[in-house]
């Protein structure tokens, strides 16, 4: 953690902007640059620029190990749900079109819901490795 | 030019310099240059991808990784005439296969006859999605990149199986 005072004030300021960032970058991702994997990993950016100017316990508090680790999973998950989610309404493995009445809308749908798996997979992965990395040294530092 | 020189000079500067921290501000400051020149090709969304996971995350990581080490490399043990060898036969094949490759941004090319156009043409009316490189990312190739996801996922999944074992065994 650090005593910067200028720091932390502009961390305070400047956090919330960055995850809003990262949520217009996922959700613009269709009209613009950007998309699942960018704004997983600005995301998870966000939360180590906390952890470095807070500290890694501070960090935890608001990102836990066991959201952190489901995370890991369930973007995974989602992705794959979408595909079982078309076998189910008569399509195939992966197939947009039936997920919605017109084909284009069901498109739109299955990009959506595809892009949040990336999203939070990619957020969870990244930030688990900092985590593993920087507990590590903490570990190190208490021994 | 000027992108491509500066890149140059600081591949040798990472060569030459032995303070492993100038190492990876060097090779982020690298990764922020590729990003522009990717900006200069029009690959947006590539160049958002290599600002922040080449310039950024991997920078923080190396850095936490960093400082679990000592901040100089060792000196080699021995010359390193075979690597230099290795390198300099597998730069030439690579410069040599790079003869093979239709000219820059050739409307001819393979590549540019085959399945793009349709991309380019049907896509926006197929998906509703203006960003082509999102329409064909998660639609067109969506199994591809449920791929690339499973392949992140398992990258994550190694780590946590490595280091949480290593953790295990300080604490007995």
């Amino acid at each position: 953690m650090t005593r910067d005072l200028v720091l932390r004030v502009l961390g305070k300021l400047l956090i919330p902007f960055v995850l809003l960032f990262a949520l217009y970058v996922q959700f613009h991702g269709d009209f613009g640059p950007g998309g699942g994997f960018q704004a997983g990993v600005i995301t998870a950016a966000a939360v180590i620029f906390y952890a470095i100017i807070y500290g890694l316990p501070a960090a935890r508090r608001f990102a836990p190990d066991w959201i952190i680790e489901s995370m890991v999973a369930a973007g995974v998950l989602v992705y794959g749900g979408v595909g079982v989610f078309g076998i189910l309404l008569g399509g195939n493995y992966l197939d947009y079109f039936v997920l919605a009445r017109d084909s284009v809308h069901g498109q739109e749908r299955g990009i959506f819901w595809v892009e949040a798996g990336v999203a939070i997979t990619v957020s969870g992965v990244m930030l688990k490795i900092f985590y593993m990395f920087a507990g590590r040294q903490r570990d190190r530092d208490e021994a | 030019m000027t992108l491509l020189t500066m890149m140059a000079v600081l591949t040798i500067a990472i060569v030459v310099q032995r303070n492993l921290f100038a190492v990876v501000v060097f090779g982020s400051i690298y990764s922020f240059l590729m990003a522009t020149a990717l900006v200069a090709l029009d690959a947006v969304d590539v160049a958002m991808t290599e600002a922040s996971v080449g310039a950024g995350m991997s920078t923080v990581l190396l850095l936490s990784a960093l400082h679990l080490t000592r901040g100089h490399e060792v000196k080699p043990l021995h010359r390193p005439l075979l690597p230099l060898f290795v390198s300099l036969v597998i730069g030439a094949a690579l410069v040599y296969g790079t003869f093979g490759l239709p000219a820059f941004s050739d409307p001819q090319a393979v590549i540019h006859t085959h399945v793009v156009p349709r991309y380019l043409l049907d896509s926006l009316r197929e998906t509703g999605v203006p960003n082509v490189v999102t329409s064909v990312l998660a639609s067109y190739r969506g199994y591809d990149t449920l791929g690339e996801t499973t392949v992140v996922f398992t990258a994550g999944a190694g780590v946590i199986a490595l280091l949480r074992r290593r953790r295990g065994r300080a604490d007995r």
